[in-house]
């Protein structure tokens, strides 16, 4: 339950940063196999700036979630991410926990 | 997602309501279902179970892949009971992910030292309920064995339709308190709502053991709803 309390902070925080006019975007893990380190539903809210609140990974993968996170502000156009130890890229990203996560990365508009 | 859906969501938690966000992985169309609402949409029997468990997930459906975002409120408990089952309740509830509130008008019981993590009321129910949003997200207990303090916490707690309503006592106990309940104005349904006498019968004997059957009965009911109603606790639509 403390992750529910966490994310509603967080949803607040995109819900404000918007409103103050902020190009933001909204992660949110939607699937994970092995031992992903946070749980489906964990959300991580970014600005244009790079700022960010929440976690979808402890961590691990955020960098690169930031990243993407600019882009999707952008362009408008929801992705799907991608990270765990089959994929050569998400590995040098560090997922080392041995677990594979998909992340939904989306503008708020 | 639009923001309109986000402040929706937002003002929906805020008001301790379930709700979930459809997002179809295809095309990216998403929605937001208030638990009002379930009952009509077409995903209706996904959405209703993963309210229940409380979990976020992916699903196929006849439309393709979507996920489900779920938000239900915190569960909470609140017992009229300062007493030694309270003081064993308490951490095992907040190890579950419970928010506690005892109440109890006997500021001998009702001290901040006996409960250092829990919210403590040293005020009669009538005073002290009102003002916390009971809601059915919330599991009531009657604890005292005081009917003074019991039965109005009692009445309270099936107004505002708990998920859980439990009350501490014998068989011999319950039935001088149903009858004092049905003169209050309560009918056979409502009073069929109390668990009494509280707790999964497992031969709970210390107040420790006794905790345990009562918080195992009400993760049942707020997990598999009761055999009682055949609608699930928090599934259904307010």
């Amino acid at each position: 339950m403390t992750t529910l309390a966490t994310d509603d902070d967080i949803l607040k925080a995109a819900e404000d940063w918007r409103k103050q006019g902020r190009g933001v975007a909204l992660a949110t893990v939607v699937e994970t196999w092995g031992s992903a380190p946070r749980p489906v539903g964990s959300n991580l809210v970014i600005d244009s700036d790079g700022n960010f609140l929440g976690s979808v990974s402890g961590g691990c993968v955020e960098g690169a979630v930031i990243t993407e996170a600019i882009d999707v502000i952008e362009s408008g156009k929801p992705r799907t991410l991608e990270f765990g130890v089959a994929d050569e890229t998400a590995w040098k990203v560090g997922l080392s926990c041995g677990g594979t996560i998909r992340v939904y990365l989306e503008k708020v508009e | 997602m639009k923001l309109d859906i986000l402040k929706t969501l937002n003002a929906e938690r805020d008001a301790r309501r379930a709700a979930v966000i459809v997002t179809e992985q295809d095309s990216g169309a998403q929605r937001l279902v208030k638990a009002a609402d379930v009952a009509r949409d077409p995903l209706k029997e996904l959405i209703e179970r993963h309210i229940r468990s409380g979990k976020s997930g992916m699903e196929e459906t006849p439309r393709g892949k979507v996920f489900l975002t779920v938000h239900v409120p915190a569960p909470r408990i609140v017992a009229t009971g300062a007493v030694h089952i309270s003081q064993a309740l308490a951490p095992i509830a907040k190890l579950l992910g419970y928010d506690v509130t005892i109440v109890d008008p006997r500021t001998a019981f009702a001290t901040q030292e006996r409960f250092p993590d829990v919210t403590v009321l040293a005020e009669w129910p009538d005073v002290a309920l009102p003002p916390l949003g009971v809601d059915r997200y919330t599991a009531f207990l009657a604890l005292t064995h005081d009917p003074k303090i019991d039965d109005p916490g009692l009445l309270h707690a099936l107004k505002r339709d708990c998920f859980y309503v439990g009350a501490l006592g014998s068989r011999k106990t319950h039935a001088r308190r149903i009858e004092r309940l049905k003169a209050q104005g309560l009918t056979d349904a409502d009073l069929a709502r109390i668990h009494a006498p509280i707790g999964l019968a497992i031969g709970a004997v210390s107040p420790a053991e006794i905790a345990v059957s009562i918080m195992a009965e009400i993760t049942a009911r707020l997990r598999q709803g009761s055999e009682k109603t055949p609608e699930n606790a928090l599934g259904k639509a307010s």
